[in-house]
């Protein structure tokens, strides 16, 4: 497969920030960055590559939040997943929201369903979750459980610890 | 003065109850906030306990208009991640039934945005000429909404060769009409000049917004997933993209009316080159993985990403609906608009959701009165009332010729 121009672009400019890079077809290509660098890579994306911004997946892992940055290059169509991982129990990352407008409702949801702090955004007020709905408890995290009553925020911690050590075993 | 008017937050019609804080100065807005998700319904998590087979039907329930727009999407997704390569049938069926779609849903976006500024028969027609092709989904999946076509792996039901020539006779009725319609639309001198420049959003401002669909294509970004990532069989039929510059709302009408016609080419050629199979492959087991679905709604790009751990339901399935992207750019378009245009340019990206429940005035604070949906609504035609005084007598715009 050969490799596509903008991967080859960013490993250029970005060497030592890159993790891994895994190409799953001719159209889908999954790049792993380190959390700091994200910013500066977006930036490069949107204004030197011409890239369209389409959405941020965020999930729950063993290895703390997945954030998936996706990007299209609509001329060459493909579509370039930039990922990175915030470390929990506080996921903290740089918000994208001054380099693209667009990115600022997805930031004040990711922060609202998994809890994630991001550094210098504009406006991050509550956006999916009702005014009432408690303090500290993310509908989208693993130890969130579905049914009323909810856990408690000290309830959810110890059964986070609780789930990460079944699986180490 | 400064004062805030919001526009919403619930309407008994609509499924997706939304909050607009429009503040304005005197008639002109300067500021705009968005609120969203009174009615959450949770797909994404519900999807994480759901077999891929259930998150099919799951999704299919996003929306009621687009309703295979989600399912294609999903399907694109699981296939991309289990690498499964769907029968040549089920591809052209995929694309008839995408296709006829996008002429229900930009029908009913034409009449809306006909009663929005108070051309009735506008909207009464082009609901009449909407009915044939609800009736044709009847005829193909038994359902007028909603259809269940997709399968992951191909489709569920066939259109059958009985079935082929009342499609025809369907679409090849209902093209002079949309001729017709769209030569009496632009040709009006009132709809010119209630449409045009309103609600202005700049190819800058799209791509800063990451519009898509018909939104970002009437401001003269040049992106159409059925063309740029060709699923079904868009790559094996004669179309084009429909693009405008001014990116007002003269512009998005004129993208719909035209891409309806495009459609119906799509459609025609697709029937005619439908070769005879199977429609549908067996599914392997879902592998360890992750796969990126997209697709073209009649609203602009549908993303579905899912991540499988390898069971039998997805660990994450995230979904980015054409509305959420093409919403926020209202910061943009409404800045320096007037009270009464409010309507029409909510409606020029059709979100989902049409019309507004309620609006309260509120002066310093205090609420002075409220506005329901028909004191915007009579705001809007009595504009229109003005300039079709202004230009009796007028000939046409002849903006077609």
């Amino acid at each position: 497969m050969v490799e596509l121009t903008p991967i080859k672009k960013i490993k250029e400019n970005f060497p030592d920030k890159i993790e891994e890079t895994w190409q799953k077809s001719s159209r889908r290509t999954y790049v792993t960055v380190k959390k700091d660098a994200v910013k500066d890579i977006v930036s490069y994306l949107m204004k030197n590559l011409g890239a369209r911004f389409i959405i941020i997946t965020a999930l729950d892992t063993r290895k703390g939040i997945e954030m998936l940055y996706h990007f299209s290059f609509d001329q060459r169509g493909c579509i370039l997943s930039i990922r990175t991982f915030v470390p929990m129990p506080l996921p903290e990352i740089e918000s994208i929201a001054q380099i693209i407008s667009g990115a600022e409702y997805i930031e004040r949801e990711i922060h609202d369903l998994l809890g994630v702090n991001f550094k210098n955004h504009p406006n991050l007020k509550r956006f999916i979750l009702a005014d009432d709905w408690p303090e500290g408890l993310y509908p989208l995290r693993r130890e969130h459980k579905c049914q009323f009553p909810y856990r408690t925020v000290e309830e959810q911690n110890l059964f986070r610890q609780e789930i990460l050590k079944k699986e180490e075993q | 003065m400064r004062t805030t008017i919001p526009i919403g937050p619930y309407h008994p019609l609509l499924e997706e109850p939304e909050l607009f804080r429009v503040v304005v100065e005197g008639e002109r807005i300067v500021d705009i906030d968005w609120r969203t998700s009174w009615n959450h319904r949770g797909i994404e998590k519900i999807a994480e306990s759901k077999t891929y087979e259930q998150a099919l039907f799951l999704v299919e329930r996003i929306c009621g208009i687009c309703s295979t727009s989600h399912p294609i999407a999903f399907c694109n997704a699981v296939e991309d991640l289990a690498d499964i390569e769907i029968p040549d049938r089920a591809k052209y069926i995929r694309t008839i039934v995408a296709e006829l779609e996008r002429i229900h849903s930009h029908l009913l976006w034409l009449g809306l945005a006909g009663h929005y500024i108070g051309y009735h028969t506008v909207w009464m027609w082009a609901w009449r000429y909407r009915e044939p092709i609800c009736e044709l989904f009847e005829i193909i999946s038994g359902n007028r909404q909603s259809y269940a076509m997709m399968k992951i792996g191909g489709v569920r039901q066939d259109i059958k060769e009985e079935t082929i020539p009342i499609i025809m006779k369907t679409i090849n009725e209902l093209e002079p009409k949309i001729h017709m319609f769209a030569d009496a639309i632009l040709d009006d001198p009132v709809m010119l000049a209630r449409l045009r420049n309103v609600g202005k959003l700049s190819k800058e401002d799209a791509i800063n917004w990451c519009t898509v669909g018909p939104v970002a294509r009437s401001a003269g970004v040049d992106i159409d997933i059925r063309r740029d990532y060709p699923y079904a069989s868009y790559d094996r039929v004669e179309w084009k993209v429909i693009t405008q510059v001014d990116g007002d709302v003269l512009a998005v009408a004129v993208v719909r009316l035209l891409e309806i016609l495009e459609s119906i080419k799509i459609i025609r050629q697709c029937l005619e080159k439908m070769p005879p199979g199977p429609l549908q492959v067996e599914v392997p087991e879902i592998p360890v993985g992750e796969g990126i679905g997209v697709e073209e709604a009649p609203r602009g790009e549908c993303f579905h990403y899912v991540q499988s751990d390898g069971t039998n339901c997805p660990y994450r399935l995230k979904i980015r609906a054409p509305s959420y992207v093409n919403i926020p750019c209202f910061r943009s378009r409404f800045i320096g608009e007037r009270i009464s245009d409010i309507l029409l340019i909510l409606a020029s990206v059709d979100p989902c959701y049409c019309c507004t429940n309620r609006t309260i005035k509120i002066d310093n604070g205090k609420v002075k009165s409220t506005m329901t949906d028909k004191d915007l609504l009579e705001l809007s035609w009595k504009e229109t009332e003005q300039l079709r005084e202004h230009y009796k007598g007028y000939p046409g715009g002849g903006l077609l010729e």
